[in-house]
């Protein structure tokens, strides 16, 4: 099959690859990059495990050739804090509120909330379920992860308090 | 116990920061050097017999290194059983991949080996199966008496088992003497367990050495070692099975499928490692499923509204291969189907039919449909004799007084909490108020229903292979701890509970114990998590070990610090005298004594600081409890169900982590409303899966699900740190207590539903037909 060429950003890393025009984002994140943190459990854009943000805004890399994100800027859930390993307040959220068990959506949900809230820092309880609808979770039965929403975005609301 | 300095707290999971963070290893995040990926060919029919196949352009396709078929495989590794079952167990021989006949459609005709998982698939899509198409077994209670399409021709039936009914003369006369007898028909559909990640596995063999290794995404690791040591004719301790993170299972990880032996036998005979992880269709299609259960009750009511007596038949379908059993449900279902209630006389009957469909899996809480059939009759009686439901429920429950009561089944019902969890969640829930407000709504012509629900659950079976299990405890040479069980956490935090059970008992700081899992040449022999057996047996281990190892560190503390063992505290990583904490001894200094000075140690005790401890529960059932309520409206013009309250009652006894418990629960409860309002794995006449993608298998989403209240009453099991299993709990309450809302709501309509799920389009057709709303 034909390779192409392809550059692109990665959690702040140029990124150049010759690759198949049928590869997927999450496949070319996931073995051409080596950032596993980006996960599949659909393939068919139903679950959001795969969420990643191009140019910032949350997309199923799952659903995104890897050719079509040519000259973006991707961040992976490895990549949206400062130092690797280090959680983003969202990340906390999930950990202190039992966000997860199993832990193979999070990913997906922690990239998701994390634009969600960036866009709207104060968002109300039905803006936070219409938010969370475009992921699945097998494990917790979202109660957690309601509650690691709340917990962010009231930690985000006091630091931009705090900032400003 | 009452809660301690770790047991009964919340402690932080520390297992949880790599998950967030995206540095969890999954199984499809491992990758082997020189590693091959596996796709399959599988039947798109039915019932047949294979024709032809052929693999000529598939092997032509640059990159392919084999096309594996029956012939290949099937002769390496013989017909596949689970440890558990034995070869001897009454069930058609399961073949690795379909050989001279198909029998449902999924079922694996064909492995692809490639260099790349894409090249893999191109190659399986060139690879030509023809099928002479049969009639398929699709419908279980038509297939029972179908002499003429079998499912496995040699067995001569579609009868997978039957359990003859246990009824009697005494059962009889009850009914006979009975003021009123009330029936009733409850059918759930088939499900499936869908974990978020598929099942998958890295297999590897080495022609070197010999020995075999694989990363696999399982609960049971120990199973997985067992069964690729006997169907590749490896010994034993030439195998290694390794997991790390596991991205859920509920029951479909337990035991190996054909398709990873499989994998592994391609493996093997290729000489290379091979991966394969399943794609979202080929789970929910070709992994196995559940719960496709019919069950007729009958229930004898005297002149008091007590129900005296019931009949059961139980009709459940395995499919054409059950992985592990083929009636998974049936023994439980009769032991446990007359609940929390005082009903004496019991006529149980089940039987199993193989059909043309995937074959039945263990899924959470695998014997639920005693508690949706029968808490659903329960309403149905309580209706029948014009009794509120809660109050028939108050009347016919077992109380304390009459512990030991002796279920019909067999089971004796003890320890545990029957009236009070009725009581705590009616007061949660504010029962009387709610009907207050539901009469108030039915006047403004809006539909509000309240379902309840209650059972007791089997945790912690103890019996065979899951009796029991270890841990190893060691202190290392820097006074650090590790446990080593051979679980199969899959999001159970099992990591974080036994941590604190070994910090609270042996004495340590919490951040000085790691545990692990990992690997079966390290970790003790294990049943896995199922059956909501950790806390129980697990925890049952890791107190045992970690008393033993206390009692050496304080004898060597006592021997360092000149004083009487009886006299050494040990907290925080730290043995001191007691009532002088500045003569003390860190744990440091103890394990460096043990391992680098033995001189230092007391005559007679052995150097080294390590403990093991196997651990089998007093009884064979280990008894939890819950009472569960939620209130819901039903829209009488869409059919649409939506949530008000849920609460649940629960007693496990005292919770090592109540976080983690109010986990279980509440994942549990949320797979149970999928069940009882979603989910459909639902089969066309001619034996095609309906459901291929999420867009049509209906899993719950975060907009759709309530929040759920939950209150627990404490009372302890004869297990050790009295324990008791909360996995399952969850989901076998919800069904039926979902159902009973829903039917509750739309009752003033005259309608009723009892086949699950209750969707939108049921609920119109019941509203419509008992002449509309
Ligand atoms: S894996 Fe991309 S949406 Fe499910
Ligand atoms: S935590 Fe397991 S799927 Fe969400």
């Amino acid at each position: 099959m034909n390779e192409i060429p392809v550059t692109m950003t990665v959690n702040g890393e140029d990124r150049a690859a010759t690759i198949e025009p049928r590869l997927t984002l999450a496949d070319y994140l996931r073995s051409e990059c080596g950032l596993t943190g980006t996960h599949l459990a659909c393939e068919h854009g139903a679950c959001g495990a795969c969420t990643v943000l191009v140019d910032g805004a949350a997309q199923r890399s799952c659903l995104v050739f890897a050719v079509q994100a040519q000259g973006a800027e991707i961040t992976t859930v490895e990549g949206l804090a400062e130092a690797p390993g280090e959680p983003t307040a969202v990340q906390r959220a999930f950990e202190d509120c039992y966000g997860l068990q199993c832990g193979f959506c999070t990913p997906g949900f922690v990239v998701s909330v994390t634009a969600f809230l960036r866009d709207n820092p104060e968002p109300d309880d039905r803006e936070i379920r219409e938010a969370l609808s475009g992921n699945l979770c097998r494990c917790t039965g979202y109660g957690g992860i309601y509650a690691a929403v709340r917990q962010a975005a009231a930690e985000l609301a006091e630091a931009q308090g705090g900032a400003s | 116990m009452t809660a301690g300095r770790y047991v009964g707290q919340s402690v932080a999971r520390r297992e949880h920061r790599p998950l967030v963070t995206g540095h969890g290893r999954y199984v499809d995040d491992v990758t082997v050097a020189g590693m091959a990926h596996a796709a399959f060919v599988r039947s798109d029919v039915a019932r047949g017999t294979i024709t032809a196949i052929d693999v000529e352009d598939a092997q032509a396709v640059p990159g392919v290194f084999a096309v594996y078929l029956a012939a290949d495989l099937n002769t390496v590794c013989g017909p596949i059983h689970s440890t558990l079952m034995g070869p001897n167990a009454p069930m058609p021989p399961m073949r690795a991949l379909a050989e001279g006949d198909v029998r449902f459609v999924g079922e694996p005709v064909a492995v692809v080996v490639a260099e790349s998982r894409a090249v893999a698939e191109d190659a399986a899509e060139m690879v030509v199966v023809e099928v002479a198409a049969l009639p398929a077994v699709v419908d279980p209670v038509a297939a029972l008496t179908d002499t003429e399409n079998l499912v496995h021709p040699e067995k001569g039936t579609n009868v997978a088992q039957a359990m003859p009914d246990t009824g009697g003369p005494d059962v009889d006369a009850a009914f006979a003497g009975a003021a009123q007898v009330v029936t009733g028909r409850f059918a759930q559909s088939r499900g499936t367990n869908v974990p978020m990640e598929p099942r998958g596995l890295v297999a590897s063999w080495e022609p070197g050495t010999g020995e075999f290794t694989a990363h696999v995404s399982s609960q049971n690791p120990h199973e997985y070692h067992a069964h690729f040591a006997r169907v590749l004719g490896i010994d034993h301790h030439r195998v290694r099975v390794l997991t790390d993170q596991v991205g859920g299972g509920f029951g479909q990880k337990v035991f190996v499928s054909r398709d990873e032996t499989c994998v592994a036998v391609a493996a093997k005979l290729l000489g290379r490692p091979v991966k394969w992880i399943e794609d979202r269709r080929e789970n929910l299609i070709a992994a196995n499923q559940a719960r496709n259960e019919i069950v007729d009750l009958e229930v004898a009511v005297d002149d008091d509204g007590a129900m005296v007596a019931m009949k059961a038949r139980h009709v459940e379908d395995v499919g054409a291969y059950a992985i592990n059993s083929h009636a998974s449900a049936s023994g439980s279902m009769s032991n446990f189907i007359t609940g929390p209630y005082r009903i004496g006389h019991l006529g149980f009957s089940s039987t199993s039919a193989y059909t043309n469909t995937v074959g039945r899996a263990a899924y959470r809480g695998p014997w639920l449909m005693e508690t949706t059939a029968r808490e659903q009759m329960v309403d149905r009686v309580a209706r029948a004799i014009g009794m509120d439901p809660l109050e028939f429920r108050r009347r016919n429950t077992v109380t304390a007084a009459e512990f030991p009561f002796s279920m019909p089944g067999g089971v004796p019902i003890d320890r545990v909490s029957l009236t009070e969890v009725l009581d705590q969640a009616a007061e949660m829930m504010d029962y009387d108020g709610f009907r207050v407000r539901q009469a108030a709504a039915l006047s403004e012509g809006r539909h509000l229903g309240l379902g309840i629900s209650a059972y007791i659950e089997p945790s912690g079976i103890a019996f065979g292979a899951l009796a029991t299990e270890q841990a190893n405890i060691r202190i290392d040479a820097a006074g650090k701890v590790r446990i080593m069980m051979g679980s199969g956490d899959h999001g159970q935090n099992t990591a974080t509970t036994m941590r604190q059970l070994v910090a609270e008992y042996l004495g340590c700081d919490i951040d000085d114990v790691t545990y692990s899992q990992h690997d079966t040449t390290a970790t003790p022999h294990g049943s896995g998590t199922a059956g909501s057996r950790t806390a129980v047996i697990f925890g049952g281990a890791a107190i045992g070990a970690s008393k033993r190892l206390r009692e050496k560190v304080a004898e060597i503390a006592a021997h360092l610090l000149e004083a009487s063992p009886d006299d050494i505290e040990i907290v925080g990583s730290e043995a001191f005298v007691a009532g002088t904490p500045s003569r003390s001894v860190g744990f440091a200094e103890i394990a460096a004594a043990a391992y680098l000075a033995p001189d230092r140690l007391p005559p007679g005790v052995e150097p080294g600081l390590e403990a093991v401890h196997r651990y089998r529960p007093p009884s064979l059932f280990t008894l939890s409890n819950s009472c569960h309520m939620c209130t819901v409206e039903v829209d009488a013009a869409t059919g649409m169900v939506t949530f008000d309250r849920y609460v649940v009652s629960e007693d496990c006894g005292p919770m090592i982590n109540p976080t983690v418990v109010e986990g279980q629960i509440v994942g549990g409860v949320v797979q149970g409303i999928g069940t009882a309002l979603y989910e459909n794995m639902a089969y066309d006449p001619d034996g095609n899966p309906l459901a291929s993608t999420f867009l049509d298998y209906v899993l719950p989403g975060a907009a759709e699900m309530p929040e759920i209240e939950i209150g627990h009453i404490e009372s302890p099991s004869a297990s050790e740190g009295g324990f008791k299993g909360v996995g399952e709990g969850g989901t076998i309450g919800a069904i039926a207590c979902v159902a009973n809302a829903v039917n509750d709501a739309i009752a003033p309509l005259g309608a009723h539903i009892d086949r699950l799920p209750m969707g939108p389009s049921e609920v119109l057709a019941a509203i419509d037909s008992a002449g509309g709303a």
